[in-house]
């Protein structure tokens, strides 16, 4: 039997995003480690322009281009999978531990009855066998778990596998597959996508300028804002200035909000309350400015200023502002 | 309008964790529990739900003989009963077998709508909510940041977050919708509630009762195999940037090209 290990192509306007490779690049390393072949699924609709960067990294692309898949939802993206899993068992699948990944893949592991490892921020080789390392009790533990099943499912976090080159020239070979859909495979109806043209994703962002309480007001935050457009960051926020109505939940950065894992992490006016920095501990390099000189978040910072922050973030937007014209 | 809300106890997280003595689970001598946060969220969707159509919010849970507590908190809040599953063999299930015993528990009883936290936060997985609507047969949205239930048109809308947006959508019910944090603002348990909590019946269930096979459950039945524990490398505290606000952002901004590399 042909050893598959799939990934699941994760697309945004006919693009390929940087998770998708990451996965290729996690799925290539498997399948030197235990055989098999590497695969990519594309789904979804008009995606064929997306193939040839996938052909370089694969045996194989599998494509399901449908109108009805022009949006994810979970039953015509499952019914989707389902026709290729018929087609071809494949051993082993790698989704982005993204919203839509981590919707579908416990319905497929529910349907397929296979073993699923989800918000994986490692997939190790232990002695011939796959373990998968996640993060448990709000990013305070990290559990080591293997597999027990014919098929493997596992979302993996963005940003926590670097990307290797592809195999270019590549000569994957293209499966187009048809899936004819009926009502029952289409109870999920998108009404509406609204989507915030030019704003750099939270969860995939490399540079993240967050703001908590000490902001002081939603006003405030157009200095954050300033220091964000400076360095091509994403904002974020706390929960504190999240519940407080300042910034919309979609920013909130913690247990109860978003995981990130930027290269850098500004936090302004954060405490560092044991929640939030259960979002952003991973970050590579953690700048804190705060003017209390006890706050938690200064254990983890690599670099910490002690001051108001109304002093010094205006001054540090100037500042690389001068460096990045010079 | 029969309401079932899926409850998880689950530790609380402000408390440092520590690792037992073979490095192999947490050590819970020190724990307190709270319920799930997310949980909250679709106790206090299915209250307002009840409010709205009428009929009874039932939670459910599956775990040790305190998570009793957490069918309390649910109840004082104004949740009518509580189904719990409990039994040895339930130890060391992974996500998808809870949402096979779950799953198995929910098809005895009147459901219009199943409601779900979006993820559990000592478990972290996400996985139970959708696999239970999967094993139901039934549509779900996971992460619902809005939700509108029609009774009479027999649908629910709920937005749920994506990449960069948000996502409208529809599903005819019953359905499973799981909850994000936005969803709504959990009431209080009020003192007149907690009194008449104790009070509310809770229907005992074990995996026998369920009509389950023991191998099927628990590790001998779960796929995934804990194997270890570790707990994330210690961060150095680093250095603080000393000198007049504006000498330190210039040192910052200097430490960020020079050493963060990104400018
Ligand atoms: C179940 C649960 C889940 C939670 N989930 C999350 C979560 O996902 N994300 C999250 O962030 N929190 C979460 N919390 C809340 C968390 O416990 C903290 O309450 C919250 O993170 C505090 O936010 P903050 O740091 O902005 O506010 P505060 O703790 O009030 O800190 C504000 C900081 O700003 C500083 N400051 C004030 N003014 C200035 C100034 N002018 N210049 C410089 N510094 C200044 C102060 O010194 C202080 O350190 C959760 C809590 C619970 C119980």
């Amino acid at each position: 039997m042909m050893r598959n290990i799939w990934v699941l192509a994760e697309h945004t306007d006919c693009k390929l995003k940087r998770v998708t490779f990451e996965l290729l690049t996690k799925g290539r390393e498997i399948c030197a480690a235990v055989g098999g072949t590497l695969c990519a699924v594309l789904i979804g609709s008009g995606v064929e322009s997306m193939v040839p960067d996938l052909q370089k990294w694969t045996s194989k692309v599998w494509v399901v281009d449908h109108p009805s898949l022009e949006n994810y939802t979970p039953d015509a993206y499952a019914k989707a999978m389902t026709t290729l899993f018929e087609k071809e068992r494949p051993i082993m699948l790698l989704l982005a531990a993204s919203s839509n990944g981590r919707d579908l893949a416990p319905k497929l592991a529910a349907r397929f009855d296979g073993a699923l490892a989800s918000s994986c921020t490692e997939v190790v080789m232990d002695g011939g066998r796959l373990v998968a390392v996640r993060p448990v009790l709000g990013e305070t533990a990290f559990v080591r778990v293997g597999f027990k099943s014919p098929l493997q499912i596992m979302t993996v976090r963005p940003n926590v596998i670097p990307v290797a080159e592809p195999e270019s020239p590549s000569n994957g070979t293209v499966e187009k597959v048809d899936v004819t859909f009926d009502e029952k495979d289409l109870r999920t109806k998108v009404l509406e996508v609204t989507k915030a043209a030019g704003k750099v994703e939270l969860t995939e962002a490399s540079i993240i300028v967050s703001g908590g309480r000490g902001m002081g007001g939603p006003e405030n935050f157009k200095m954050l804002e300033e220091l964000a457009d400076v360095l091509g960051a994403a904002i974020g926020a706390s929960r504190s200035a999240v519940d407080a109505g300042w910034r919309p939940h979609s920013e909130q950065v913690g247990q109860t909000g978003k995981v990130v894992n930027p290269t850098l992490y500004i936090a302004c006016g954060i405490s560092g309350a044991i929640q939030h920095l259960a979002g952003m501990k991973t970050s590579r390099w953690i700048v804190a400015i705060n003017k209390d000189p006890e706050a938690p978040i200064f254990k983890m910072a690599n670099f910490g200023i002690v001051a108001n922050l109304f002093d010094v973030v205006p001054k540090l937007a100037e500042e690389i502002k001068v460096m990045k014209t010079d | 309008m029969n309401i079932l809300v899926c409850v998880k106890q689950v530790p609380d997280t402000a408390i440092a964790i520590k690792l037992d003595a073979e490095q192999k689970s947490i050590d819970r001598s020190e724990l307190t529990y709270v319920v799930n946060p997310f949980d909250e969220y679709a106790i206090e969707a299915g209250l307002q739900l009840k409010e709205k159509y009428g009929g009874e919010v039932t939670l459910v849970t599956m775990g040790p003989d305190r998570a009793d507590e957490a069918l309390r908190t649910g109840m004082a809040m104004g949740a009518d009963k509580g189904v719990h599953i409990s039994d040895p063999a339930l130890e060391g299930s992974d996500t998808l077998v809870t949402a096979k015993v779950l799953a198995t528990a929910i098809r005895g009883l009147p459901y219009d709508i199943v409601l779900c936290g979006k993820v559990a936060t000592d478990d972290n997985s996400g996985q139970v909510g959708p696999a239970l609507a999967e094993l139901l047969g039934i549509p779900h949205i996971s992460g619902a940041t809005t939700l509108e239930v029609d009774d009479a048109a027999k649908k629910a809308t709920a937005t749920r977050e994506i990449e960069g947006g948000f996502m409208r959508m529809e599903v005819p019910i019953p359905a499973v919708i799981t909850a994000e944090k936005d969803l709504n603002a959990p009431r209080y348990p009020s003192l007149p509630g907690i009194m008449k909590a104790k009070a509310k019946p809770v229907d005992k269930k074990d995996v026998a009762s369920l009509g389950m096979d023991p191998s099927s459950v628990g590790l001998a039945g779960s796929k995934i195999q804990p194997m270890g524990m570790s707990l994330p490398p210690e961060r150095e505290a680093g250095r603080i940037i000393e000198g007049e606000a504006e000498e330190a952002a210039k040192e910052l901004a200097r430490l960020l090209r020079a050493e963060v590399k990104i400018l």
